[in-house]
């Protein structure tokens, strides 16, 4: 058995991996909660975001002050792909939608492998070994950092969904799209702005995991897996549900490596994938059908 | 009559391969309530569809004050003041009933948003009580109460209601052609989409029986109540 304080500890580790599981989470719940389409590009726009946060850096901007222009810049992108490409694409039918994005995704990809090669890259920023000391454990302090700004992303993203008229028209769209046109909601709009929303935030997923992880243009893959199974366990298209189950995943993860070893850290978060589906296919926040 | 509020000349419209309206002529007056009747299916859903610009519209023009409307995505036609209750309410039962009828002045009445909330609840003391509510917990006809509550936070030019008494208790259907009279006599055109037909004929200025996508009988309200030909269209006899 471990010491209370190593438990602890990866307890802690876990939630700070599971604030950017929970970012890139959220991402794919909201497209999906209104646009009621898996965005297959998820992952490939997360790499993206990677390149992107890297180009900078080798431009001499540290990744966490990219955030600054890489969270608006991938909203934009965000917005015109699903405005001018995916929508008029796809002919209101869901499953072209589907099929487009898993068209983009493999598109972005290879436009980054014939750009970046294969390698796999990482930056070394200065704070890249601080940690800070609670006591009784050392957190390493590119994930504290990062832990910190997906929470102001987080409080960020629920003030605008619960607050503003904008957000109300996304919920609204969500849940009733006709009922949305009839009160005079430009469906489309709200269709790009959601998908510029979660292009951002995977931007910021990105500039957060840069400082600690790599990049090669497959790296986005293993987030979005573990992004699907949040999403399932907190429910699909449920903001709140990708939230805690993000940081719950994190913590399985962390728990799973230390209990079954490093390599076998993820052999948690898919048992407990199929325990969801075994026992409640709504997932923890999701509708009862 | 007076210059026409809403003109619809020649609409024609449908699904896929299937035309469901097959040349419609209608026209609203300022201050009028015209009800268009008919039974299930013969396309009153698919006209106030076309109206709001949910679907498109494939031949003849809609007008709203003079002005085209057909072809305009349904932001602009909720902009110019056509409004739309649809048939089930369409509210969203997740958010409160005051998130609502905010919502209802998203596009247009936003600058009177406070004086309009204050009118509806005027109208509709019980959507008032249940303002923090989620509107998904309230009645049938609660919910009736406030998709028409939302339409007119939008502060409408005119008023499309359709089959505001579906699903509706007896007693409750008298309350909602009260209502539709009282919106009325306050000014509000209204076009009232309607299965049923006695009801809202006492009401209707004008009235126009669909039936395979063509109005089959037309006239006063009054008149087509006593038209021993209304229960043969009306039946498809």
């Amino acid at each position: 058995m471990f010491s209370p304080e190593i438990v602890t500890a990866a307890v802690l580790n876990g939630l700070l991996t599971g604030a950017v599981y929970a970012l890139v989470s959220v991402a794919l719940t909201l497209v999906y909660g209104v646009l009621h389409i898996i965005n297959f590009a998820h992952g490939a726009t997360l790499t993206a975001a990677m390149f992107a946060a890297y180009v900078a850096w080798q431009a001499g901007i540290d990744p966490l002050v990219a955030v600054i222009g890489l969270a608006p810049l991938f909203f934009v992108l965000g917005y015109a792909v699903q405005r001018w490409i995916i929508g008029p694409a796809s002919h209101g039918e869901d499953r072209n939608i589907l099929l487009v994005t898993l068209g983009l995704s493999i598109v972005i990809e290879n436009v980054l492998l014939a750009t970046f090669r294969s390698d796999t890259r990482s930056i070394d920023v200065p704070y890249g070994f601080s940690s800070v000391d609670l006591g009784f454990v050392f957190l390493p302090m590119p994930r504290v950092i990062a832990f910190g700004i997906t929470c102001v992303v987080a409080l960020l993203l629920w003030i605008l969904l619960a607050r503003t008229d904008a957000g109300k028209a996304i919920r609204a769209v969500a849940k009733d799209k006709l009922g949305a046109a009839l009160v005079g909601i430009d469906v489309p709009h709200v269709y790009a702005v959601t998908f510029g929303l979660g292009a951002a935030c995977l931007a910021v997923a990105a500039c957060v995991l840069l400082p600690s992880y790599f990049v090669n243009p497959r790296v986005g893959n293993a987030y979005v897996l573990v992004a699907f199974t949040v999403v399932v366990l907190g429910g699909m298209g449920s903001v709140p549900g990708a939230v805690i189950g993000g940081l719950f995943i994190g913590i399985v993860e962390s728990l799973s490596g230390l209990y079954f070893g490093e390599s076998l850290g993820q052999l948690g978060i898919f048992l407990i994938f199929i325990l969801v589906l075994l026992v409640r296919p709504t997932g923890l926040f999701g509708a009862r059908a | 009559m007076a210059e026409p509020l809403l003109s619809i000349r020649g609409l024609v419209a449908g699904y896929g391969g299937t035309e469901v309206l097959r040349g419609l002529d209608l026209d609203v007056a300022p201050g009028e309530i015209v009800a268009v009747l008919g039974s299930n299916g013969v396309g009153k859903t698919t006209l106030n569809k076309a109206l709001s610009g949910v679907i498109p519209v494939r031949g003849g023009e809609i007008r709203l004050e003079g002005k085209r409307i057909d072809g305009s995505p349904s932001k602009d036609i909720v902009e110019a003041g056509l409004i739309h209750v649809p048939e089930g309410r369409r509210i969203f039962p997740d958010m409160t009933v005051l998130e609502n009828l905010e919502l209802g002045s998203y596009r247009r009445g936003r600058p009177r948003r406070a004086q309009n909330l204050e009118r509806v609840f005027a109208t509709f003391p019980r959507l008032l009580e249940r303002r923090t509510q989620r509107a998904g917990t309230l009645s049938g006809g609660e919910q009736q109460m406030l998709a028409i509550g939302r339409g007119m936070m939008a502060e409408p030019r005119l008023l499309i209601l359709d089959e505001p008494s579906l699903g509706l208790s007896p007693l409750l259907v008298e309350e909602m052609f009260a209502l539709v009279q009282r919106l009325n006599a306050e000014g509000l055109a209204i076009l009232l989409v309607e299965q049923n037909v006695m009801q809202s004929l006492a009401l209707a200025n004008r009235a126009h029986v669909l039936e395979n996508g063509r109005f089959v009988l037309s006239g006063r309200g009054a008149d087509l109540a006593a038209d021993p030909e209304l229960e043969k269209a009306y039946l498809g006899l």
